[in-house]
């Protein structure tokens, strides 16, 4: 499954046929700009996440592909067919809402079989359909329950499953694990993706949880204010990051501030208050002139800490004395302050079940990274 | 937290209710007295309730009013159900709050006045007086009842829910019928069952309204107290209270129990 996963990559095809297309769409609520000349291409099979802080635009996007919302500017095509007019019960999109909406007047199987019966499809045919989708979210037993009678993590298979039933050319899943707690929701992100893949079928997702959105998505759009500011890979999204938002939005990041020096072979010389020697950056992609002012994101796995001064020929050495440790099990954080009063974070994975001396509280410290650790963010 | 009751608040309690229901308990009791004299206690006796049942004219009167409650009420509760969507749905239109005034007006209009004007309307479109206008003028009395109860109802159901049936492809109006009616029907048989009981001890707007054949229970009791005080009206009126009883407490229990599961279901 990962070999499928790894080769599936038809957004850098330049002959492939987006299944969803937004182009230039903008919606607007009175005076307020929910979604701003936004265009967006998702491909089929395609498990893509839109990833963003609450009201970012996230969710009307999502709502105007049901068919709830319609632009007040541009088009979305769906499979080459325009979307404009479409009425959500005639669009081929299935949508799976956050807080579930299962019809608390029906049974699990009558909730499963709703969306069949509007399609006239003959009653065994439902009967049949409906079962085999209760053995796909496991839910076989309770098929004659009520939505009251069943925990929110069966309340959500059920509504998996009613979204499922239709094989509907995409199907969105709104915020689908927020109602879960920790543990459920790690098994159900597993989960989700083994249907879609079992299935083919493009999914689109909204959260605003980016560890979720990083365990499942083929590719992420992170929004802001209306506007996708990077759309890419998980792995893309971490250790690429467009801007200082998108770098402190996924995951933890240590921002250096500096104004870039010059580029010697092919590095960039950034000075910032925090060290004395100016920092090497390996970012060649970054078009900078001297005297700009940049953000330097490196993330705390990505740096080392150690008490011993680093050699002659080290780059980037930050010092400073450590504020806090933070024993997680897998990791270690330090805090480290810098004379400056900045506050570090770096991580330490805990390899190994004893350490000798280890690094104490209020140590002098050294704290390195590498040239290609780093990412330069313009200001 | 148990808090006893204090010595003032039991007599509050027992003054209060006294006073309220002091007066009908005893025509209650009186329907059941033995002696022709309404005033004097002769005894138990159910004789009362069987004269009643062979009193024409009260016999009459009770099947009109039956007739007039069943057909306003439902009258009034298509129209207020209506008119409780309208106003919980349809945004923000121009003049929407005007129009929520406008439907609750009834409920605190003095029925003297609702009697009066419905008259003057009446007589005005040349609409002979009789059963029609006793029906017509209780579904507007009666409609802003309903709206209150259902719109109640509206404004804590889950939009998503309709959102989904039309996303699995129910169009409007069969998201309608199979998702929204079901879930509001306990709240539209409570309107209805107001309703029913608002136009079945109505005397007023009734009496304003009335013409030949079309005596209701209300006046004809009315009229026949005036006569002098029998022991068939205290029969009449007590078979009144608990029907009107009835339809009020199920009412009540309805809308409480669907307001409670729509809140349990939006977990």
């Amino acid at each position: 499954m990962g070999a499928v996963r790894r080769a599936f990559a038809p957004w850098s095809d330049p002959d492939a046929k987006p299944l969803i297309r937004f182009e230039n769409v903008t919606k607007r609520f009175g005076e307020a700009m929910a979604v701003d000349h936004l265009s967006l291409d998702i491909f089929e099979g395609e498990f893509f996440c839109l990833l963003g802080p609450s009201g970012c635009g996230k969710t009307t996007l999502m709502r105007m592909l049901a068919g709830f919302e319609t632009p007040s500017e541009g088009a979305i095509t769906l499979g080459n067919q325009s979307l404009a007019g479409v009425p959500p019960y005639r669009r081929p999109v299935n949508m799976m809402f956050q807080s579930y909406a299962l019809f608390p007047h029906m049974s699990v199987e009558k909730n499963i079989a709703f969306g069949l019966k509007q399609d006239g499809m003959p009653k065994d045919q439902i009967a049949e359909r409906v079962g085999e989708m209760l053995r796909l979210v496991q839910l076989e037993k309770l098929a004659r329950r009520y939505p009251s009678q069943l925990s929110g993590g069966q309340r959500q298979r059920v509504a998996l499953a009613r979204a499922l039933a239709k094989k509907p050319k995409v199907l969105l899943l709104d915020e689908p694990l927020g109602a879960l707690d920790k543990k459920l929701r790690e098994e159900t992100q597993f989960e989700l993706m083994d249907i879609q893949h079992d299935l083919h079928m493009t999914f689109v997702v909204v959260t605003h949880d980016q560890e979720e959105a990083m365990t499942m998505a083929d590719r992420i759009a992170v929004m802001d204010h209306g506007r996708i500011v990077q759309v890419a890979t998980p792995g893309e999204i971490y250790e690429q990051p467009k801007t200082r938002f998108i770098a402190e939005f996924v995951g933890d990041v240590n921002i250096l501030e500096g104004h870039v020096q010059g580029q010697e072979n092919g590095l960039w010389r950034v000075k910032t208050p925090t060290a004395e020697v100016p920092l090497t950056i390996d970012d060649p992609d970054e078009v900078l002139h001297s005297g700009q002012a940049v953000a330097i994101a490196v993330r705390p796995e990505k740096m080392v800490i150690q008490r011993d001064p680093p050699g002659p020929d080290a780059t980037n050495v930050l010092t400073g004395e450590v504020w806090d440790i933070g024993y997680l099990g897998d990791w270690t954080v330090y805090r480290v302050k810098l004379a400056t009063g900045e506050i570090l974070r770096v991580t330490r994975a805990n390899a190994s079940r004893f350490v000798e001396n280890p690094i104490d509280w209020d140590e002098q410290v050294y704290v390195t990274f590498a040239p290609g650790a780093a990412v330069i963010l313009a200001e | 937290m148990t808090r006893r009751l204090s010595l003032f608040n039991v007599t509050a309690l027992v003054l209060g209710f006294a006073f309220l229901y002091l007066p009908i308990l005893l025509l209650v009791v009186y329907s059941f007295n033995a002696s022709r004299l309404v005033t004097v206690w002769g005894g138990f006796s159910t004789q009362w309730y069987g004269a009643l049942f062979r009193n024409q004219a009260l016999m009459e009167a009770a099947w009109v009013t039956l007739r007039i409650a069943l057909l306003s009420a439902s009258l009034a509760t298509v129209l207020g159900t209506l008119a409780a969507l309208a106003l919980t749905r349809y945004g923000r239109f121009p003049g929407r709050t005007l129009f929520t005034g406008m439907v609750y007006a009834p409920m605190v209009m003095p029925e003297v006045i609702t009697g009066l004007s419905l008259l003057l309307f009446f007589v005005a479109i040349d609409l002979d007086r009789g059963f029609w206008t006793i029906t017509l003028a209780h579904t507007t009395l009666t409609l802003c009842f309903v709206t209150v109860v259902v719109q109640s109802r509206l404004m804590t159901f889950d939009r998503s829910l309709e959102e989904a049936a039309m996303d699995l492809g129910a169009p409007p109006l069969r998201t309608f019928f199979s998702v929204t009616l079901p879930l509001i029907a306990p709240s539209i048989v409570a309107g209805f069952l107001l309703a029913f009981t608002l136009s079945l001890d109505d005397l007023v707007i009734a009496s304003f309204n009335t013409g030949p054949g079309a005596t209701t229970l209300p006046i004809r009791i009315y009229s026949q107290v005036r006569l002098g005080l029998s022991p068939e009206v205290n029969a009449a009126s007590t078979i009144l209270i608990g029907i009107v009883t009835l339809g009020v407490v199920s009412a009540t229990l309805l809308s409480k129990r669907s307001v409670l599961r729509s809140r349990r279901n939006a977990h």
